[in-house]
């Protein structure tokens, strides 16, 4: 990140940024919002460098995944790149729900978030990973603090995700333990693989994580809408959220202002696509490989010229 | 002595019974309880949904209240884009140089310092101000920061640290004069200042961001709110020490009032003044941090951005930064304040000084555009200490775990597990009483109902729960620290050789990020309490050591002396004379503990906690104002509390013991 802002004062100072064209509507700079994963860094400096070959100004701006909304309903923020179906869809409905954020479509990723554990646990628990072996395999999962209950650690508590709602339905002898922060969970699993320990946590992709470390996800039943919202549906007759968790698309979400403003913009932007494939390769290459974010969006945007031209046309 | 003392004590025996039945009413409410019993959990229906209404004032603020020709958001708007200019400027000189033009891609026509430049000026001014010493201090922290790599990170710090800070020390000084001025406003802000140091950053980051937009200036002005209250305190203690004869001799020259304020007050106060400064400087560089995550950026992203990816020697690296930055700064400030007082009058060597430093500056700069490694520190020459501390940490992980799980497993079963399970079952209404009658015993009626106010407060407004898990967290953590502050503390008092080392150990640690360290704690003790208060504990130990040797130095040497002559053993001389005539001054330490601990309280939310910082950090992730707000307050209120006991308590106990007040 210091060679990003080392690059970007560089650019700034020599003169090396794209050359600016006239012919775009506003040269007023475009913010787009970055959180706290590579992924969305991704998706957002490509579109970035997509948008400044196109001759727009932008700026990107550190704010908080769902306080965002606030800042793109009064336009001090105008783009956030990655709106999760799984956990943001009832931020972003509520949101263009008050006609000042418009839906910019899909990304063309697929969010998955599941329990996961690491391969080396099946040796001790077989018959995973049905999610009706965990029960017997509580025990591996348990620690001091949980007591006979496995231990399951979820995300932040912000990230919703009804995994307590999920062990009750489902009749999980766990304990929903949250993690504070996407870091503290992620150095749990570290330090767990590190000493070839049982964990059982969420994890959420595309992500370096399942790139990094060998493993697999449970197989809850699959979800569907009526899961989560008929008590009737699943195994369990008389409680929802009997089931795994939604698979979902990852959307683009705008502030409604910027539409009229910048027009051409806005229609790449709802053109953007890129697949999971693509972009764990991406992430994996940043926060495995230790290449610099701009190097590799750089050399994206050289390589796949043909692929973004088309969004802008 | 020791007689002396215990005559000095006054007889408490009524008060014994009081407190006696207090505890016994407790321990029936608690024998008797079902587990809906009101007293208990505070019943829902009770509760005063304050934070909803805090919620929709903000609401209303934000999108309704207008003031005639602009609206409140706009009159917010607006000073959020004035403070933009110094900070662009700021950042101009650092960062990007200037390019003079409206299009931000146009190129830099003036070239940001150059970073041998930066280096030596400050070096140079280190020279002047304090000598060789301090300019090798000050000028190893800054090639520090090149070496390793961190330069631009740093100045995008600085700059905006700096306007920060600038407009920290000028709100605080105006405010701090009108307070000198006017009584009554003095009194009025006092309770807003309790509340500006107390509450947690992460409340009032919600409503900042807002009525200020998202950005970097956001997080400036939250940097403002948490730094200036020390600077407006200093302010007025120092105008009201000015001495007497100076303000009459200011009269008698026909001063009028502005010049008696800048040409007799402001000036005869500035070595107290500096203490303030010093203090805004500090408390900015704490939030470097904090304002990152909502777009500061610089070092504190560095930190944070480092730690995602689990690189835990990066972020050290980049914690130590900011420390170092931290104590150039700090170093630099002291020994301003410690300057003499400039002689007026033609100095012939200020204009030569001013030329050369100019010129330090100027050359390196205007020859960067020749000498690229002038303008930025070249990137092959910069050092990283690369994977060493995280294959450390992994180590440490592979081969201790079990020991550490153990160790952990046992603690909380015999200690920890059953503290919580007292503080979470006591009655609130007995802790209410309880509060109100020590604030009585302590401070009279006023602060009996103070106390009892605030924590009913916490009750009413449904955050009971959740504050016992932090008195918990708190407590515990406060305890420990104390017990290993003491014995340092008492060690370091008579050696001072030590001493230093000690200190330059808690200021490093008061100053380096805790999240440099929450990362490999969560590795070796797994997400949940035990880690917060392991986080907690490394905070607040600095203080708890800090005020102990503090203490021990102010016992007046005269006694010390006398217990010699009379034949007393050093431990008896330590036991009997020094450390409980030092005891007020460790007491008040101890509250600076609390107040330390309850900081952290926030951050420890990152950790996986389930109290009164978790409602807050839930709060700034939802962007609820009244949720972040109220359970920040609730924070802000314990905190007061404490504070108001223990500062009472420490006065009654100097006024006894014949110490100055």
């Amino acid at each position: 990140m210091t060679r990003l802002i080392a690059a970007l004062v560089l650019a700034g100072a020599m003169g090396l940024a794209a050359p600016v064209r006239a012919d775009v509507e506003s040269t007023d700079p475009i913010k787009l919002t970055i959180h706290d994963w590579t992924g969305q860094y991704v998706t957002t400096h490509i579109m970035g460098r997509v948008l400044q070959e196109m001759g727009y100004n932008v700026e990107y701006v550190q704010a908080d995944y769902i306080a965002q909304f606030a800042g793109l309903e009064a336009g001090d923020l105008h783009v956030a790149m990655e709106i999760w179906e799984t956990t943001g869809k009832d931020a972003l409905n509520a949101s263009v729900a008050t006609g000042n954020t418009v839906d910019l479509d899909e990304t063309g990723m697929a969010a998955k978030e599941e329990w996961w554990y690491p391969s080396y646990v099946k040796e001790q628990c077989p018959a995973l990973p049905d999610w009706t072996a965990l029960n017997d395999c509580a025990a591996v999962f348990a620690t001091a603090e949980t007591g006979d209950k496995g231990r399951y650690l979820a995300g932040p508590v912000t990230w919703g995700g009804y995994d307590e709602e999920r062990v009750e339905a489902l009749g999980l002898n766990y304990e929903v333990v949250h993690a504070g922060t996407d870091a503290a969970m992620f150095a749990e699993l570290e330090s767990a693989v590190q000493r070839k320990a049982p964990i059982l946590l969420w994890i959420y992709a595309p992500h370096w994580a399942p790139s990094k470390y060998e493993g697999e996800w449970i197989e809850f039943p699959t979800y569907t809408d009526a899961c989560y919202q008929d008590p009737a549906w699943g195994t369990n007759p008389d409680l929802a959220y009997d089931c795994g968790k939604p698979f979902g698309w990852i959307k683009k979400v705008g502030w409604a202002g910027g539409e009229a403003k910048w027009p051409g913009a806005y229609k790449a932007i709802r053109n953007f696509q890129i697949d999971n494939a693509t972009m764990g390769q991406l992430i994996t290459r940043i926060d495995l490989d230790g290449e610099t974010l701009e190097d590799v969006v750089e050399d994206w945007i050289k390589n796949n010229e043909s692929v973004w031209r088309a969004w802008t046309q | 002595m020791t007689l002396a003392l215990r005559a000095a004590r006054p007889a408490a025996r009524p008060w014994t019974w009081v407190w006696l039945a207090l505890g016994v009413v407790t321990a029936a409410l608690m024998a008797f309880a079902t587990p809906d019993s009101p007293w208990l959990a505070y019943p829902k229906a009770w509760e005063l949904p304050l934070r909803l209404w805090v919620s929709d004032a903000m609401k209303w603020l934000v999108n309704r209240f207008d003031l005639g020709p602009f609206t409140f958001k706009e009159l917010t708007r607006g000073l959020a884009w004035l403070l933009d200019w110094p900070l662009a400027a700021a950042r101009g000189l650092l960062v990007d140089g200037f390019s003079f033009s409206s299009d931000p891609k146009a190129p830099a026509l003036l070239p940001s310092l150059s970073w041998l430049g930066v280096t030596a000026l400050i070096a140079a001014l280190a020279w002047r101000v304090a000598g060789g010493r301090l300019a090798a201090v000050v000028g190893a922290c800054f090639v520090y920061i090149a070496v390793f790599g961190w330069w631009p990170s740093a100045m995008v710090t600085l700059a905006s640290t700096a306007i920060a800070v600038a407009f920290g020390i000028a709100g605080g000084l105006a405010l701090g004069i009108l307070g000198y001025r006017r009584r009554w406003f003095a009194r009025a802000m006092m309770p807003v200042l309790d509340l500006m140091q107390t509450v947690p950053v992460f409340a009032y980051l919600v409503p900042v961001l807002f009525l200020f937009g998202f950005g970097s200036v956001a997080a400036m002005i939250a940097t403002i709110i948490y730094a200036m209250p020390p600077m407006v305190r200093v302010t007025m203690l120092a105008l009201e020490q000015v001495a007497h004869e100076t303000v009459e001799f200011g009269h008698m020259a026909g001063c009028s009032r502005r010049q008696m304020t800048w040409k007799v007050l402001v000036p005869s106060a500035s070595a107290g003044l500096m203490v303030g400064v010093n203090q805004v400087i500090m408390l900015s560089l704490n939030m470097v941090i904090i304002a990152s995550m909502i777009g500061a950026g610089g070092l504190g992203f560095d930190v944070l951005d480092s730690l995602k990816r689990l690189d835990v020697g990066k972020g050290l690296e980049a914690g130590i930064a900011i420390t170092l930055l931290a104590i150039a700064l700090d170093r630099l400030s002291q020994a301003v304040a410690l300057r003499a007082p400039p002689t007026h009058g033609a100095d012939p060597e200020r204009r030569r000084w001013l030329i050369v430093a100019l010129a330090m500056v100027v050359v390196p700069t205007a020859l960067g555009g020749a000498v690229p490694a002038l303008a930025a520190y070249p990137e092959d020459w910069t050092l990283t200490t690369g994977r060493l501390l995280a294959q450390a940490v992994e180590w440490i992980n592979v081969h201790f775990f079990e020991t550490l799980e153990a160790v952990k497993t046992a603690l909380i079963a015999s200690v920890l597990a059953p503290i919580k399970g007292i503080l979470g079952a006591l009655p609130w209404p007995a802790v209410v009483a309880a509060a109100a009658l020590g604030g009585y015993r302590l401070g009279g009626a006023r602060l009996a109902a103070l106390a009892a106010a605030l924590v009913a407060f916490i009750a009413v407004t449904g955050n009971w729960e959740k504050a016992a898990i932090t008195v918990y967290l708190v407590g515990v953590s406060v305890i420990v620290a104390g017990a290993i502050g003491l014995p340092i503390g008492i060690w370091a008092a008579d050696r001072p050789r030590a001493n230093r080392v000690i200190q330059a150990i808690i200021d490093t640690l008061q100053t380096l990020p805790s999240f440099v360290y929450l990362i490999p704690v969560v590795m070796l003790f797994r997400v949940g309490e035990f880690s917060a208060i392991i986080a907690v504990i490394a905070f607040a130990v600095a203080p708890a050591i800090r005020y102990v040797v503090l203490g021990l130095g102010q016992v007046p040497p005269s006694l010390i002396e006398a217990a010699r002559a009379t034949g007393c053993s050093r431990g008896q001389i330590l036991r009997k004379v020094r450390l409980p005539l030092a005891f007020p001054e460790i007491m008040l330490g101890l509250n600076q503990t609390v107040m330390m601990a309850l900081s952290m309280v926030v951050i420890t939310a990152l950790v996986g906690t389930r109290d009164l910082g978790q409602e807050v950090y839930i709060a700034l992730a939802k962007a609820d104002t009244g949720r972040g707000l109220v359970s920040g307050v609730c924070v802000a209120f314990i905190a007061i509390v404490v504070d108001r006991l223990v500062g009472a308590w420490a006065a009654r106990r100097k006024r006894e013991l014949g110490l100055g007040a």
